[in-house]
């Protein structure tokens, strides 16, 4: 509470152009945006709520939460060439862990082949290079696509790369209604905070859309879009605003999916959520419950479902990188750990925490390891998994959860009024409060209204880095140049080519681009030739660079 | 800074789009009195050089979260020399471990600021080796 309290006496009014409605009032907590008391009791309460299980989901979308099922324990990895994530995958698979998760480089991401001038030095830094369905190919050499879930974190180039995935299993023989996944592919919150993007947004939600119309007909098991709130979070907003945008393109896809004729009842158990779990403990559960709340009403009021698996919100949370320093980084575990414990007191479906030494350089094996320790620690020693929602009925909690979805509503309309999300987007709403939001809290920050420990709070300058930092030298770049070539030098020229020109004219038309985009990539179609179609068909995107 | 307002490009460079700590850094410029240009994301290092030797601006404040300093700041360093533009100081912010640091140095870039540094500290350096040095 000291923190919180720390923040609330001085407030944020004193400097009153720097007090945005969107954050509460002054007596908001700097993080998370809703006023904290120094008590709560009965008063606070709404009344009993709903068990859990029980619509609107509040504590928790199963009866009896972790002692059914312990969360999945998915740690993000991907790192070089394919054959070397591919390494990495088989160990990770080998220690128990039933479902993978990829990180792919900047050039997979946006949209350019490795021998691109744009991918210069980037190629399989962040994450595992993939061109063409050559890699896929040897990412997951060795793998039953039919046996393991993957999930697979790529936004404007998401539709290429799930069609390699479905082209790979077709090659295999591995029918189609037996992949499972989560594809992120929520292009909305890219423009809002992530900024990887290729087209404009309206094109890009076509595309997004594209993507759920082609899953709910061919893909059963598969989450077309894991609608995620923390890159929002990360940007700078508050918990509200996580919360509140994150939900407004939750909306924005169902309503975009409903206007392409598809029925909610069907995708709707298959969308997915992604929150932030940041350092403000006892909000971040009470915004995760608000979310699960407000999902589940939004699914029922707004878009007519009935059944509660159409309701229910499946989240996948991961710890807050932001929130961690490159000052005293072992202090990082601590954070992790706490940031860790709230999820799972919050009741996620799967948990990625973060490694102590990812503010200094990528993380080392020895950092994600205990990264992943953290998580089977507050899972095996704690106790905690035994009891669902243990804070539901306290009364902090329960007005902590009101507030979330009280201040989170409000932000909704707004966007409702202003035509909504795309619209919002478009016209750099979220946008422009995160970076409000953000500076807001730099110069808390920097006037120690809002403490970092070893930041502006128990600093010790003599204290140099204690950890290991992964370099990476430049060999996957130059490997990564020449397979690309060898691919498009191997490959059928004449069916790439027709396959290309089919995808650019399905891209003029109101066709979905899904299958077409299949046979484009198992024609060896490179993740750069399919971005160019995006590019010359619905144009590039600019950064308005709002500051 | 009386008698002129030395102008700052903040700069994205590369294919991340991790633009917060640039977006406070243009902020935190213009308060302290300076005249700042913000490119946006996903420059390439040429097109920062145009835009700075267009701009005719005094300082450069790169910024890179990728990993990809070392390529990118080079790069900059080189476009600006191409241009005749070499004497606009240049200096950047990330994630950079501290032995890139020193070899960034040694190539001509300025400083480079890792997270957890004040806005004001970050300002008072740009006071000293950009707005007085030119």
């Amino acid at each position: 509470m000291a923190i919180v309290r720390a923040v609330s006496a001085v407030g944020i009014k004193e400097d009153s152009e720097l007090t945005s409605p969107s954050c509460g009032e002054a007596g908001a907590s700097l993080l998370s945006g809703i006023e904290v008391n120094a008590q709560y009791s009965a008063g606070d309460l709404d009344g009993p709520g709903e068990g859990p299980g029980e619509y609107p989901f509040t504590r928790g979308i199963h009866r009896d939460m972790y002692r059914g099922r312990t969360w999945t324990m998915r740690q993000f990895a991907g790192f070089g060439s394919a054959r070397d994530t591919n390494r990495r995958f088989h160990y990770l698979l080998a220690q128990g862990q039933q479902g993978l998760s990829t990180a792919f480089d900047m050039p997979t991401l946006m949209g350019y082949d490795p021998d691109s001038p744009r991918s210069l030095g980037e190629v399989g830094r962040e994450g595992v290079s993939v061109a063409t369905i050559d890699d896929l190919e040897l990412l997951f050499e060795g793998i039953d696509l039919g046996a393991v879930t993957t999930s697979m974190t790529v936004n404007c180039t998401a539709p290429i790369l799930l069609a390699m995935y479905v082209a790979l299993a077709d090659r295999r023989g591995v029918p189609r209604a037996r992949l499972g996944g989560t594809l992120q592919n929520d292009m909305l919150k890219e423009f809002i905070a992530q900024k990887e993007w290729i087209s404009p947004p309206a094109p890009s939600m076509r595309l997004v859309t594209d993507v759920i119309e082609f899953c709910s007909n061919e893909l059963p098991r598969w989450n077309p879009v894991s609608i995620s709130g923390y890159h929002i979070r990360e940007a700078g907003a508050t918990a509200v605003q996580e919360l509140a945008f994150t939900l407004a393109d939750g909306i924005g896809y169902v309503q975009a999916a409903v206007d392409r004729g598809l029925d909610p009842e069907v995708f709707g158990p298959r969308l997915s959520f992604f929150f932030n779990v940041h350092n403000d403990f006892l909000q971040e559960i009470a915004k995760i419950r608000a979310a699960r709340r407000m999902w589940a009403s939004i699914m029922r009021d707004r878009f007519g479902v009935s059944s509660d698996r159409a309701c229910l919100m499946r989240t996948h949370a991961q710890t807050s990188g932001v929130s961690l320093t490159a000052q005293q980084p072992l202090n990082n575990v601590a954070r992790v750990a706490l940031q860790a414990l709230a999820a799972v007191l919050a009741g996620v479906q799967s948990l990625h925490t973060n490694s102590l030494d990812e503010t200094l350089a990528l993380p080392s094996e020895e950092a994600a390891t205990v990264a992943l320790r953290t998580q089977q620690i507050i899972a095996e020693e704690t106790g905690v998994a035994a009891t669902v929602d243990p804070f539901g009925g306290s009364y902090a909690m329960e007005a902590m959860t009101d507030a979330m979805e009280s201040e989170a509503n409000a932000i909704i309309e707004r966007i409702d009024q202003a035509g909504g999300i795309l619209a919002a987007v478009e016209a750099g709403y979220p946008q422009q409060e995160i970076a409000e939001s953000a500076w807001k809290f730099q110069k808390a920050m920097e006037r120690g209204e809002y403490v970092t420990v070893g930041v502006n709070a128990y600093s010790d300058e003599s204290a140099g880095s204690p950890v290991e930092i992964l370099s990476l030298g430049s060999e996957v770049e130059k490997s990564q140049v020449e397979r690309v070539i060898a691919t498009r030098a191997s490959r059928d020229a004449s069916r790439a080519a027709s396959a290309l020109a089919e995808l650019g004219q399905a891209a003029r038309s109101d066709r979905n681009m899904m299958p077409p985009m299949v046979e484009a990539v198992d024609a060896c179609c490179s993740i750069g030739e399919i971005s160019d179609i995006f590019r010359r068909e619905f144009g590039v995107y600019k950064d308005p660079a709002w500051t | 800074m009386a008698e002129r307002r030395h102008r700052i490009l903040v700069a994205k460079a590369g294919l991340d789009g991790h633009d917060r700590g640039a977006k406070i850094i243009a902020r935190a410029l213009r308060d302290g009195g300076f005249e700042v240009i913000y490119t946006g994301l996903h420059q390439t290092p040429e097109m920062i050089a145009e835009t700075a030797v267009q701009e005719d601006v005094d300082g450069i404040g790169l910024s890179i979260l990728s990993g990809a300093h070392m390529t990118l700041f080079p790069q900059l360093l080189k476009e600006l020399e191409k241009r005749g533009a070499g004497e606009v100081v240049v200096f950047g912010g990330g994630i950079v471990p501290d032995s890139d640091i020193e070899e960034l140095k040694k190539m001509g870039v300025k400083a480079v600021f890792t997270p957890g540094e004040s806005t004001e500290k970050i300002v008072e350096w740009v006071r000293a080796n950009v707005a007085d040095a030119v």
